[in-house]
Formats: structure tokens, C-alpha cells, sequence
């Protein structure tokens, strides 16, 4: 265990020193961008779209109480999706299909020793192959906004298809006692938790050893050492920050 | 030419390379032959430099390998081309992006150029209508072409071949073994060669060496290797009926 902590962080070092040629990466680059990013947009919009909608009909059939005002279900549908729904839950998602993905690309590589011809040929592999994952997942920021918006949309969507309460209400609650604070939060997350999906499916991968059997098996593992990874340090972070 | 000497490698207890000392010959295909297992990958990467061995020396024209400054190694691994055991082809890239990558890696040509020197090495391995394909789709006797296009295309010095016919057919790995030797002699390359195939060994071995548990077991010529009485060698060979009847054959002669 400590041994494969030592050589993550060897690994996370390899990946800024002795840097491909500029005209290589930006290709390689703006091929992850595809792969990892454009590529998840639209389950994670669809997925973002539905969960929305069941917090909100599940907050709205828990008011039973007269008492309580109808804006609490936009309310409680913006701090769930904002908090914890769009940076944990999505990147847990996205671990099981970016992560995998890393791991079974960079894995088949190894394998099949496109990795050791990338060595032969003077490149540090390292860099060339996990650099650019790292550069690309810089914009899942974007993502999770996304994730955001939609969830909140798919709450007011079901809201109003559900006759739970007035769109009006609905808005209302979305801006009630609404802290930027939240927001910050969630997207500093959201960059750890980025930077946590680019490289331990990468070092899964990349320090993988046998034949194609073991490719899928080390991406079941990278996945769940990225889903536990993730869940621990939204543990910490949310104790430092909004504590 | 690359020579070696008293090179030793183990993993934990295992005992892969064993004191072994050779020469490789300057325009000649030097072939490594002996049984699964033997150490005829780790000898080449060591050669490669992707693994470091516990003791010896490695000499690439006289340049010892274990005092060269890492910018000396990196050039020498330009003068070395690969052909990987599996072709080691970069899958996301169509076949003239794969010929045409170490020229893009390490040369300042414009794409015009690059792409015309590329087609040209394409053509002399005999490879037709398969630049934009990617690798999967073409066959492995095409694959291995690619691999030596690839290996071949910044002109280099040494050219090191990992079973460059293992999982062709009998003509196809012929074709192979063929192609190789030529651009050996027309480049006047370094050329070493693993293999455990017969068909190779008497097609293009200008020298051999036997590994055998990690030990250089023995050394010759493609013509020695019927008249020694080294039992591995003798073993090794006749192993196939095949060679057995042609041993019969030559020595009735
Ligand atoms: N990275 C490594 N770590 C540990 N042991 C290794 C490593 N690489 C090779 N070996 C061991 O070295 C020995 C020789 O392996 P090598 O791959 O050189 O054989 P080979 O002659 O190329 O066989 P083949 O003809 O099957 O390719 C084997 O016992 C193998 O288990
Ligand atoms: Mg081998």
C-alpha cells in the first residue's frame, strides 16, 4: 500500500518534467477534450435532468406540514444538487466512465507495449500519456456546471409537471438565503475531485502488468479506489470548509 | 556494431541473464535464438535501455552504455529502431501517422515533407493502400510491415526485431525475415533478431547466438549450426521432424 502511494507520487512528478513537443500535445490534448469531456456531457446532462426531478418530488411528497412554505422544495433541490448532486454523485459517475476509460486506454498500451515503443523513442510517457488527461479534465468544472443547471431545471420541470407547487414558488425558493460561499465550495470540490479522475486511473493503468484479462481488472479496481478516494476527500473538504 | 559483455540481469532470485558476452555485427542480421523463457527479451531491452542490467557492459561502436551522459543516450536511442514482439502500433493513429510519429517527435520537417518520406519507406516495405487505415484494420503480416516502416524511418543505426514473425504464416514470416535482412544491408544497419523459428535461423542467420537458461550457450553462422555437436544447439534445432530429415539430407551429402 505504501509502495503504490510512493509510486503514485512519483508518477504525479513524472508527468511535469521532460515535456513532449508542443505540436504533439495540443493534438493529444484536444483528443482527450473529446474523449473525456464532450464525450460525457450527455449522460452526464441526462442523468443530471432526472435525479433533479426525483429530489424535488421526493422534498415536495415529504411537506406534509401546511405550515411549511411551498419554496422549500426549490429550495432543498437547489442546495442538494449544488452541494453534493452535481461534484460528488457526477464524479462518482464519471469514475466508473472516464475512470475506466483512462485505465483500459492507457492499460491496453502497456500491454501491448505501445508504452515501452513511446520509451524507445525518447518520450517520457508519462508525461505524454497522463499530461493531457490531466489537462482535459481541468475543464470539468464546466461539466458540473452543467450538471448543476440541468438538475435544478429537471426539479422545477418535475415541480411544475407534478402540480407540487407554482413555478413562481419554485424560483422563490431557488433564491432563498442563496450563499456564493455554496458555490465555491462545490467547485473547489470539483477540482480535486478532476484532478483525482485524471491520475489514479492513469497509474492503474500505466502500472498495470499481464494481458487483456487484467486490463478490465484493474479498471474495476481503479474505479473503486477513484469512487473512495473521491467520497474521502469531499469528507475532509466539506469538514474544512463548511464547518 | 554492439558488443557485450559479461552482461548479467536477475529479478529478485531469477537468474534471467548470465555473464553473457557477444558481438553484433555492423550490416548483418544477428540473430538471438533459444527457448521461450531463455532471455532474449530482457537481453534486448537491456540493449534498449528499458532495463537496466546488474553488471556488464554494453558498447555501441565503442561507446560504453553505462558512462554515457543521459543526453548521449538520447541520442543514441534515435539511432535505434524497434520492432516490437507485438508491433506495438499506436492504435489511435491511422498507419502513415504511426510511420510518420518519430519524424514528427524528433525532426523539424514540415508536414509536406514528413509525409513524403513516410510514403516512401511505406512503399519499400511493400505495404499498399493502407495509409489511412488504423491498425486494427489490417492484417498482422501488414501490422509487422508498419512496425519495420516505423523502425526504419529515421534511418537508424541499430534495428532490434522482438520475433518479427511470430503469428505469420510460413511465407508471410519468410517475407519478413526477407525484408529485414534487405534494408539490413542497404542501410548497412546493426540488426539483432529474436527468434525461435528455424526457417529464420537458416534464412537470415549471418550470425547466431544460442541463450540457454541465460547463458550464451553458443555462437556461429547459419552454416556452423548443422555441423556443431553442442547437444542444447543439436536439441534445439531438431526439435521438428522437419529439420531432423534435413540434417540426414545435408550431412549424407
Ligand atoms: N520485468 C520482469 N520482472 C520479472 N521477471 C521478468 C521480467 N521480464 C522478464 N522476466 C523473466 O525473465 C525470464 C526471461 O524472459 P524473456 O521475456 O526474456 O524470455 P524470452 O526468451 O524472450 O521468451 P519468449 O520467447 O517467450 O519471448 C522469464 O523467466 C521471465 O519471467
Ligand atoms: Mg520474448
Amino acid at each position: 500500500m505504501l509502495k503504490h502511494i510512493g509510486q503514485y507520487f512519483l508518477m504525479i512528478r513524472m508527468i511535469f518534467i521532460k515535456p513532449t513537443k508542443g505540436k504533439i500535445m495540443r493534438k493529444l490534448i484536444f483528443k482527450d477534450i473529446h474523449d473525456l469531456i464532450i464525450g460525457s456531457l450527455w449522460i452526464v446532462g441526462f442523468l443530471s435532468f432526472f435525479v433533479g426531478g426525483v429530489v424535488s418530488i421526493q422534498t415536495a411528497l415529504n411537506i406534509e406540514n401546511p405550515l411549511i412554505p411551498k419554496n422549500l422544495v426549490g429550495f432543498a433541490t437547489r442546495q442538494s444538487v449544488i452541494l453534493e448532486f452535481a461534484p460528488t454523485f457526477m464524479s462518482i459517475i464519471l469514475a466508473g466512465k472516464v475512470g475506466s476509460f483512462i485505465t483500459s486506454s492507457i492499460g491496453t498500451m502497456r500491454v501491448t507495449e505501445q508504452i515501452d515503443a513511446l520509451e524507445v523513442m525518447g518520450i517520457n510517457s508519462i508525461n505524454y500519456l497522463v499530461f493531457p488527461k490531466l489537462i482535459a479534465m481541468m475543464l470539468l468544472p464546466f461539466v458540473i456546471n452543467l450538471s448543476m443547471f440541468l438538475g435544478i431545471f429537471g426539479g422545477w420541470a418535475a415541480t411544475i409537471y407534478g402540480g407540487f407547487s407554482s413555478s413562481a414558488d419554485f424560483i422563490e425558493g431557488i433564491q432563498l438565503d442563496f450563499r456564493p460561499f455554496h458555490v465555491v465550495y462545490a467547485f473547489i470540490k470539483t477540482f480535486l475531485f478532476a484532478m483525482i479522475l485524471a491520475t489514479i486511473p492513469s497509474y492503474h493503468g500505466y502500472y498495470m502488468k499481464g494481458g487483456a484479462l487484467e486490463v478490465g481488472k484493474a479498471s474495476t479496481v481503479a474505479f473503486v479506489w477513484t469512487s473512495v478516494v473521491i467520497i474521502v476527500v469531499n469528507y475532509f473538504v466539506t469538514q474544512v470548509l463548511l464547518a | 556494431m554492439i558488443q557485450i559483455e559479461q552482461l548479467s540481469k536477475s529479478f529478485d532470485a531469477n537468474c534471467v541473464l548470465d555473464k553473457v558476452s557477444t558481438t553484433f555485427e555492423q550490416g548483418k542480421t544477428n540473430l538471438v535464438i533459444g527457448q521461450s523463457g531463455s532471455g532474449k527479451t530482457v537481453l534486448l531491452k537491456c540493449l534498449l535501455g528499458l532495463i537496466a542490467p546488474d553488471s556488464g557492459e554494453i558498447r555501441f561502436h565503442n561507446n560504453a552504455f553505462s558512462t554515457m551522459k543521459d543526453e548521449e543516450k538520447r541520442i543514441l536511442r534515435r539511432e535505434i529502431g524497434m520492432v516490437f514482439q507485438g508491433s506495438a502500433l499506436f492504435d489511435s493513429m491511422s498507419v502513415l501517422d504511426n510511420v510518420m510519429f518519430p519524424m514528427r517527435l524528433l525532426t523539424d520537417l514540415n508536414e509536406a515533407e514528413m509525409r513524403d518520406h513516410a510514403e516512401k519507406v511505406i512503399q519499400r516495405v511493400n505495404l499498399v493502400d493502407a495509409n489511412n487505415k488504423l491498425p486494427a484494420e489490417i492484417s498482422g503480416g501488414m501490422q509487422k510491415r508498419v512496425a519495420i516502416a516505423r523502425a526504419v524511418v529515421m534511418r537508424p543505426k541499430y534495428l532490434f526485431c522482438d520475433e518479427p514473425n511470430s503469428g505469420l504464416d510460413p511465407k508471410t514470416a519468410m517475407v519478413i525475415d526477407n525484408l529485414i535482412q534487405e534494408l539490413t544491408h542497404e542501410f548497412n544497419i546493426t540488426t539483432v533478431i529474436n527468434s525461435h523459428d528455424m526457417n529464420s535461423v537458416m534464412e537470415i542467420g549471418e550470425t547466431i547466438l544460442f541463450l540457454k537458461d541465460g547463458k550464451k550457450e553458443w555462437r556461429g553462422t547459419k552454416d556452423d549450426i548443422f555441423k556443431t555437436d553442442n547437444n542444447a544447439v543439436t536439441d534445439f534445432v531438431y526439435s521438428s521432424e522437419l529439420f531432423k530429415k534435413v540434417r540426414k539430407l545435408y550431412l549424407d551429402q
